[in-house]
């Protein structure tokens, strides 16, 4: 039986872990290797790097932490953050993402998820909506979360799947780094219009929340950050938890 | 003694490479390549493949005499070779991803989509599932049955011949997830990302 996963994200800027409230606030904690390293030894079923800043900034850093990363760690990784072209992509899975997560430029120009399928595959391409309601609707947001776009959240969730996506990463902006739980709803309305998996995001504060992300979201994968980070709850303890609530985990 | 890992320009095999690399350390080397001298003086060889049937297939084919040097080394010298993914479905007669495709025609069978019962089952089928071990393979040495390893795909293959199934796994049917017939070895999951178990898979795959 196919199992529920648990992913740690670790938000990487310029080589370095942090983590925001709602993406501002920094605050420098670790190295991502031995962060992913601990995550992977621990029974993570996949480990995620955010490459927060670098639509701004230089991102020659993140090249250097997947390559290192990839060399230690034996799980899936996922990489995204500042990726715009299906050369960005190429770079990334040359240097050991087994897959590279795409915001923006999904957006701006759905071009790069349909060439990127073509060319690498759809088990590689994530395509990460960040949404936030507005109204009865859900709206997407670009760069980080600075940027509306006015697209409606679940019409383009179907798009990307149209387009080759192979998994939906799907972040509610009113919900992240404030640790009262997934917008469930979202998630639950994306998922059930789509047919490839969702991972849920943005909102854990406790294991529970982890627990409503399958059960009512209807997610496929979970994904946190401060929770695993801070060290809160080892990805063990919340394995064990979702068990126990009779969600199938691999432990 | 060495191992050659086939780099034919499709996909991407990096997590191949390192996970390979980790489990063979001094004692055996690792190459790299689609020179076809390297690949038939090798001991043993590892075809990957990521993407679709039918571009792995094309890729195989634009490299001049790489598939000859293949069916060389497996068919007819018989020496163990591991396909992981689409490089395991390549194996087939054929594969129905994209437009029908001629496969290597190694082992008889087609691969095809999942029947996901429509729409119930997400696909790919992505993530950790069990496997169902149905016959002693080499590859197996050491690991127990239900031992969790990780997948991607949406496409099966289905062998005329069910003896070289090694294992299946559960999903919206029992799905075929790893073969052996002979000197050919193939797993649908991806051992280089299924974890310590997955290395002791491959490890088991070089200590042939």
């Amino acid at each position: 039986m196919l199992k529920n996963r648990i992913i740690p994200c670790l938000d990487v800027k310029n080589g370095r872990v942090v983590k925001g409230i709602n993406f501002v606030d920094l605050q420098d904690a670790g190295d991502p290797v031995e962060q992913a390293k601990i995550y992977s030894d621990g029974g993570a079923d996949e480990i995620c790097f955010l490459d927060i800043t670098a639509s701004n900034e230089n991102r020659d850093t993140i090249y250097d932490v997947v390559k290192k990363t990839s060399k230690k760690c034996f799980v899936p990784l996922t990489v995204g953050g500042g990726v715009r072209s299906v050369d960005d992509i190429n770079k990334l899975l040359n240097c050991g993402a087994d897959k590279v997560s795409i915001n923006t430029a999904a957006v701006q120009n759905p071009e790069v998820v349909i060439e990127s399928s073509k060319k690498f595959g759809s088990q590689c391409i994530v395509v990460a909506i960040d949404a936030k309601r507005n109204e009865d609707k859900c709206e997407i947001f670009t760069h980080g979360g600075r940027n509306n776009t006015g697209i409606d959240a679940i019409e383009f969730a179907e798009k990307m799947e149209d387009s080759g996506a192979g998994e939906l990463l799907v972040t509610s902006m009113d919900r992240d780094g404030t640790q009262i739980g997934y917008d469930v709803e979202l998630i639950s309305k994306i998922s059930s219009k789509v047919n490839i998996p969702v991972i849920a995001s943005g909102g854990v504060g406790n294991l529970d929340h982890l627990v409503d992300g399958i059960k009512l979201g209807n997610a496929s994968a979970v994904l946190a950050a401060s929770i695993f980070h801070y060290g809160k709850h080892s990805v063990k303890e919340a394995k064990e938890y979702l068990d126990s609530k009779g969600i199938p985990v691999r432990i | 003694m060495n191992v050659t890992i086939v780099d034919y320009n499709s996909g991407n095999i990096s997590s191949v490479i390192n996970s390979f690399k980790e489990v063979a350390g001094d004692r055996v080397k690792i190459e790299v390549t689609s020179d076809l001298k390297n690949i038939k003086s090798s001991d043993k060889v590892v075809l990957p493949g990521q993407g679709s049937f039918k571009s792995c297939v094309d890729a195989l084919n634009n490299i001049n005499g790489l598939v000859e040097t293949l069916n060389d080394f497996a068919i007819s010298k018989k020496k163990p070779l591991l396909g992981i993914c689409v490089g395991l479905q390549m194996f087939a007669d054929v594969g129905y991803e994209e437009i029908e495709t001629k496969g290597l025609g190694w082992i008889s069978g087609k691969v095809s989509k999942i029947d996901n019962h429509n729409g119930k089952y997400k696909l790919p089928h992505i993530g950790w599932n069990q496997i169902n071990i149905l016959k002693e393979s080499k590859i197996f040495k050491d690991i127990k049955n239900n031992s969790h390893m990780y997948f991607v795909h949406s496409y099966e293959f289905v062998p005329e011949d069910k003896n070289v199934v090694s294992a299946i796994t559960e999903y919206s049917s029992n799905i075929v997830c790893s073969v052996e017939k002979e000197n050919i070895f193939g797993t649908q999951f991806h051992p280089e990302k299924s974890d310590k178990i997955g290395l002791k898979i491959i490890n088991n795959f070089i200590n042939l």
